[in-house]
């Protein structure tokens, strides 16, 4: 009765989209191949095999990726600055994804945004702590905390669990490198370092943008342009989880530097740790200290006397693929469409579920995701064209001593006042934790509230200062 | 605190949601346990417990109903809020979400298509 019923509810769900004209379709002990166990390909890994569970379809999901994630350092870790968003964690929670305890390095309740004239620190609109601070491996190098009684590991990485929860779904986990794809008679073949060769049905690359692998697919059917990436830089500096909770307590704080090149940047607690994350345009060692020499963010953090123990310089997307699908072969997470500097997760997420969900229940052609994946990928890529503005205009913040004054003391306020509608704060809580769409912050800047007040500030720049207590 | 801690935390025998108020929002457990009751004129009655990862307040996203139940803490207990908003926009992007709630609500009719035959059964 149960499966019956559910076979009714896939069959409703294929019939909502255009059928997959050119018939390649997954079918029962079809195999399914992911490139890549990070976020992105164990989403697609886990969507794929619970949708064809209700379907009563009986595929096979191998993931292949060399990292193992309870290496500490970077051999462990997918570089990353470890936040996950306030809206994804509360789809994950819907979709039944609860991240335990032992993931979540630090809940965080607010950010505290920094700039020369004065720091101001946004409380979550919604009040409650739903934005994860977490690694993505087993922690830095020199992680430090030994082992709990019994040898149970303090803290799991990510992307392990959300590798363990494909495994319970049914996929296996291949610990080796993909060196390339062929395409022969229609379908992809994998290759492997010792030059041996296997068949899939569906090839879904998550390989992200770190590796040599999206460079190598020069063998597939269809024109694929690499995305266009740029270096960032992490580093963890090691303290103790007492004295970062006293100096950074449950906030992240963001800089908003009037520091030529550089995007963003931001120093994240995590545990024992403190984890600095810096965006920027050609970012180079020279840009990293300056950075951290800047009397603002060592008024915030003493970069000079704590040890930094573990740092890379992982690349970002800045600009997603043209098209990252093709018959039998779909892109997900970095290696296809993401967002522009926020919520690459949430985006390895949305792009990795679409994906699974046009594979299973529309097809595999390049029609097929066409129809139904590309629109995923599509808002994503027109939501980025407004954060591209959105951050062109955060420049002028960052150029302007007198718009970072506004910005301040209007935050300021509303942050002191219960009562005042907190335009400047969510949008500056929206831009900075990712939580929203571009778009809809875009929104927000054209409320006529927020103009209001902006304008009023703006010519009123004499009006007493705001006295604002520093991130309590 | 802040370690390993989402969502808000409740002390024994605290109220998440009362019936009769407006919500807007759903709520996923995620650490302890909570229990649902309904209060009616023949006093309060014990609907169930919900554990790590079950979710209430549902009802509140899909319609402008009261709640219709309340749910306090048992212990200490941790409750992640889930926007009305960020549920609703995420269903318009992908409606299997919906599916997925949709299977859990439907296991719900189904125990109470349970309970009810068996009250009926005992009163016959
Ligand atoms: C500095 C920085 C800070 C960031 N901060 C955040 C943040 O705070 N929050 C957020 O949401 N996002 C953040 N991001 C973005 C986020 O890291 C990515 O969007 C996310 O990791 C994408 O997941 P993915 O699975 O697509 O790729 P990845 O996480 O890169 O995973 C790719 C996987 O593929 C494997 N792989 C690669 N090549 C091969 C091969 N040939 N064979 C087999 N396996 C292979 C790799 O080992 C890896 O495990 C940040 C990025 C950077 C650079």
């Amino acid at each position: 009765m149960a499966s019956t019923q559910q076979s009714y509810v896939g069959e409703a769900f294929s019939a909502t989209g255009g059928d997959d004209r050119s018939g390649i379709s997954l079918e029962d002990g079809s195999r399914v191949a992911v490139v890549g166990g990070g976020p992105a390909g164990s989403f697609f890994s886990y969507f794929l095999l619970k949708m064809a569970g209700t379907i009563d379809l009986d595929v096979t999901v191998d993931i292949f990726d060399p990292r193992s994630f309870s290496n500490c350092g970077p051999a462990g870790c997918n570089h990353c600055g470890g936040i996950v968003s306030e809206t994804l964690i509360q789809i994950l929670a819907a979709e039944g994804i609860n991240l335990p305890r032992s993931v979540v390095q630090r809940g965080i309740e607010s950010y505290v945004v920094h700039m020369d004239v004065g720091s101001v620190a946004i409380e979550s609109l919604s009040g409650e702590m739903r934005i994860a601070a977490l690694y993505r491996g087993n922690g830095p190098r020199e992680g430090g905390e030994p082992p709990r009684e019994g040898g149970e590991s303090p803290w799991e990485s990510f992307d392990g669990y959300l590798q363990n929860m494909t495994k319970d779904m049914g996929a296996k986990v291949v610990r080796q490198l993909i060196t390339g794809v062929d395409w022969r008679d229609g379908y992809p073949w994998l290759q492997f370092a010792d030059h041996s060769e296997t068949r899939y049905d569906l090839i879904a690359v998550a390989s992200g943008v770190n590796s040599n692998f999206i460079n190598m697919l020069d063998a597939m059917p269809v024109t694929l342009k690499p995305p266009r990436t740029t270096r960032t830089f992490i580093c963890e500096f090691k303290s103790s989880e007492a004295e970062l909770l006293e100096i950074l307590g449950n906030a992240v704080h963001v800089f908003l530097l009037a520091i030529p090149r550089l995007e963003f940047a931001a120093i994240i607690p995590k545990g024992d740790f403190a984890t600095v994350v810096m965006v920027g345009e050609d970012l180079d060692q020279e840009l990293v200290h300056e950075f951290l020499n800047d009397p603002v963010v060592r008024d915030c953090f003493p970069t000079d006397s704590t040890p930094c123990v573990c740092s890379c310089s992982p690349l970002i997307n800045l600009k997603a693929r043209s098209r990252p699908y093709g018959d039998r072969l779909v892109m997900v997470g970095d290696s296809g469409v993401t967002r522009l500097y926020k919520d690459g997760i949430g985006a390895a997420f949305r792009t990795a579920k679409a994906a699974a969900s046009t594979a299973v229940f529309q097809g595999i052609s390049e029609q097929a995701f066409e129809s139904k994946f590309w629109p995923a990928c599509r808002r994503i890529n027109n939501d980025n064209a407004i954060g591209a503005v959105m951050f062109a205009s955060t420049g002028l913040f960052k150029r302007f001593r007198f718009l970072r004054r506004i910005m301040y003391s209007m935050a300021a306020r509303e942050q002191q006042k219960a009562n005042r509608k907190p335009h400047m704060s969510s949008m500056l809580w929206n831009m900075f934790t990712g939580s929203a769409p571009y778009t809809e912050i875009l929104l927000d800047a054209m409320h006529p509230g927020f103009i209001g007040h902006f304008g009023w500030n703006l010519l009123n720049p004499m009006r007493k200062k705001v006295k604002v207590k520093k991130d309590e | 605190m802040g370690r390993g801690a989402l969502g808000t935390v409740f002390q024994d025998g605290e109220f998440i949601i009362r019936q009769g108020d407006q919500g807007n929002c759903m709520y996923v457990v995620q650490r302890g346990e909570v229990e649902v009751i309904q209060h009616s004129d023949s006093g309060e009655q014990h609907l169930a417990y919900l554990k790590p990862g079950d979710f209430f307040g549902e009802m509140a996203v899909f319609e402008k109903e009261a709640r219709s139940a309340s749910v306090k803490a048992v212990g200490e207990s941790m409750v992640l809020k889930v926007d009305k908003k960020t549920l609703l926009r995420r269903i318009t992007e992908d409606p299997l979400l919906a599916f997925s709630l949709l299977q859990v609500m439907s296991h719900r009719i189904r125990d109470l298509d349970e309970l009810v035959s068996h009250f009926r059964s005992g009163t016959d």
